[in-house]
């Protein structure tokens, strides 16, 4: 199969969004804000014994969704994500009941049957790789679906996320080597989402990079850091990440700075945390100032997800608990 | 005969061309060396990793996720070790994403003692292994198990932990593997790489290689018997066999099994061969604490209680946390034939 390139890659880049496509970012932004909040409030009213999302990395998993080629098998793009990215999933087409469904852990649960995390997703149907509680091992795993897809050919390529935190394990450095290994490179996109956290610990007192896209230097992996708060900045910089990894078949390793709007998790308390940027706030800021929402429509829409979720978490509320007995259900492939 | 580096080679050639085996890879298993062992010389997929455990486990995990079907070889199992919560994944990823993703993979990797591996080439993995659940778990102890346990391997939508006893690798087979040459000097000849510049060998595979496959959970009776049953695998297994067959000369009738697979594994042939004797004693050579005969004995004591006749026995390697490299440190530590044999002596004569 013949590779497709894209022309003037990099004025495609620094063009303008189309209002259409800014208003589809805000709207899912919105809508995963209010998932996660959503998903908070149930755990604090005992309805999930843990909660882990993103909030604060909206701007940056919404836009990465959108640019995702979404589809099954190694034509399309696999992503190996963590467990930050309700905002990917739901940009990539997923129902936010589904996650409601994962923290009350139902039977309904679509993601684990009422076996797993919230924010803990696994999507085959658009190559979610099932995500997993410790930290960075999709790192380990991502070369291999983009080994698979560099041999099929045509323009798929695996993406991979996590923290900056988990750049200090050895995973994230056999990502590095066996995306860029001069036998065999690859077309994987390397994500850092950097919000300068590790649970309780600084950033600052455990790494000694200036930057973690420096790390790719010495492996010949193209890189960047981009303000993963800038919603229009992180579409544009993915895209133009995801176009050279798409056309070249190369890696390439983009660090995103992001906030941490609710701390790591429910273990450390889950409030809202009033010194980190707002990528919402902002985004919606610059979408007043130009004219391309007024306030009492973005607020009509938060009003309207607010509504849709908690009807949601009602229905979630009343439905079953997994039969004790499916424990015994998947332990092995059956045959479908 | 094949040796069961070969019997390995030649079904890893079969996988390749009929079974849709994609990667065969690992620390030196492409060429030239095709694999410290030879396992993987002359496969025309192979292909040398980093020198990075993780890295391999991570790759075939994501290999078998996008539709491939690897075959990844771990050195030596000593080196496994630093892999562990990546198997754990691996395991756990059909269960945890409720039957959404499956893993069809099969991790090789060299175990036990019976080289003179010293601390870091002789460790066992077995006790380890079945630790893990959503796993499947073999080891052959003879060419033609190996060749067909692998072939079995290969077709399995889930991870399998193929597990090769490092001290037979070299001992030829006394069965034949269907479609192996008559004259093992005329095999050797068509499949193992001379020394020297192999740059422009190539191996030339029997024609009539079959699907040959053995069941994951069925073990077999290596020997009949009729006052105790001795159930092993791997490196143990031809000893067991071996003292059976000394002992049947003192007028003790040892029936011995070899287990093949250890998980799923075949309890009903334990069972009614403990139900016919009455006696059993488990060999193997993980260190004793915490070992997977100790399951097979505590689930012999809850089902087979009243058909026994003496305590069952569990013989495997001493709790050290090492092998030494002496000779005498080696014999000392893991189950040698005089252990065995004494160790069935003893259990024969046994009086309730």
């Amino acid at each position: 199969m013949s590779r497709p390139r894209l022309i003037k890659e990099s004025s495609e880049a620094s063009a303008p969004l189309e209002r259409e496509l800014l208003v589809r970012i805000h709207d899912l932004m919105v809508k995963t804000r209010v998932l996660e909040e959503r998903l908070i409030q149930m755990y604090k009213q005992g309805h999930g014994y843990f909660w882990i999302g993103g909030p604060g990395e909206e701007a940056f998993n919404v836009s990465l969704g959108l640019l995702m080629k979404k589809g099954q098998g190694p034509d399309f793009d696999y992503l190996h994500a963590h467990y930050r990215q309700s905002g990917t999933l739901l940009a990539l087409g997923e129902e936010p009941i589904g996650s409601l469904r994962q923290m009350k852990n139902t039977a309904t649960d679509p993601y684990s049957g009422g076996r797993n995390f919230a924010g803990h997703y696994s999507a085959r149907k658009y190559n979610v790789a099932p995500v997993s509680s410790p930290i960075e091992v999709q790192y380990a795993i991502a070369p291999g679906t983009a080994m698979v897809q560099k041999r099929h050919g045509g323009d798929g390529i695996t993406i991979v996320t996590g923290g900056d935190a988990g750049t200090a394990e050895g995973d994230f450095a056999s990502c590095l080597v066996w995306s860029s290994r001069p036998a065999n490179p690859l077309p994987i996109l390397i994500i850092v989402t950097n919000n300068k956290w590790g649970i309780s610990t600084a950033a600052e007192g455990q790494h000694g990079e200036q930057r973690i896209s420096d790390r790719g230097k010495a492996f010949g992996i193209r890189s960047k850091t981009i303000n993963g708060n800038d919603a229009v900045e992180a579409y544009t910089e993915l895209r133009e990440a995801m176009a050279y990894v798409r056309t070249e078949r190369k890696p390439f390793l983009l660090e995103a700075n992001v906030s941490r709007l609710y701390g790591h998790s429910s273990a450390s308390g889950a409030n809202y945390v009033g010194n980190e940027v707002d990528c919402l706030k902002d985004f919606e800021a610059k979408l007043e100032k130009d004219g391309v929402l007024t306030r009492e429509q973005m607020d009509a829409l938060r009003n309207n997800y607010t509504e849709e979720m908690a009807a949601a978490a009602r229905l979630v509320r009343d439905e079953p608990q997994p039969d004790p007995e499916s424990i015994w259900k998947h332990i092995y492939a059956e045959d479908k | 005969m094949a040796n069961m580096a070969q019997a390995i080679r030649m079904a890893l050639h079969y996988a390749e061309e009929h079974l849709g085996v994609t990667d065969i890879f690992g620390e030196d298993v492409g060429a030239p060396l095709g694999g410290v062992f030879t396992c993987t010389q002359g496969l025309k997929t192979t292909w040398n990793s980093p020198l990075d455990e993780r890295g391999i486990i991570g790759a075939a995990m994501g290999i078998a996720m996008a539709g491939g079907r690897p075959v990844a070889e771990i050195q030596f199992c000593d080196y496994v070790y630093n892999t562990i919560d990546l198997l754990k994944l691996a395991g756990n990823t059909s269960w945890s994403t409720f039957g959404d993703w499956n893993l069809p993979m099969v991790v090789r990797t060299p175990v036990g003692s019976g080289i003179r591996g010293s601390i870091y080439h002789s460790h066992s993995f077995d006790a380890t292994m079945t630790h893990i659940a959503g796993w499947k778990v073999v080891m052959p102890s003879t060419p033609l198990d190996a060749y067909g346990l692998l072939i079995t391997a290969c077709q399995e939508k889930n991870p399998v932990m193929f597990l090769e006893p490092k001290a037979l690798l070299r001992v030829k087979g006394e069965e034949r593997i269907p479609g192996e040459p008559d004259d093992e000097r005329a095999l050797s000849k068509l499949i193992d790489a001379p020394l020297g510049d192999r740059s422009q060998w190539k191996p030339q595979w029997p024609a009539g290689l079959e699907a040959y496959a053995v069941p994951f959970g069925k073990g077999k009776i290596v020997r009949e018997g009729t006052q105790l049953t001795v159930v092993s695998y791997g490196r143990t297994l031809p000893l067991c066999a071996k003292a059976a067959e000394t002992l049947a000369a003192d007028g003790i009738s040892a029936e011995v099994i070899d287990l093949r697979s250890l998980w799923p594994y075949d309890w009903e042939l334990i069972k009614a061969s403990v139900q016919k004797t009455g006696r059993v004693l488990f060999v193997n050579e993980d260190t004793e604490v915490t070992n997977f005969g100790e399951h097979l004995v505590r689930r012999t004591v809850e089902e087979l209680f009243y058909s026994l006749l003496a305590p069952p026995r569990l013989l495997a390697g001493k709790f050290l946390p090492g092998i030494g490299l002496a000779d005498a440190l080696e014999m000392a530590s893991v189950p040698q034939l005089g252990d065995i044999t004494t160790a069935i002596r003893s259990l024969a004569g046994e009086q309730p």
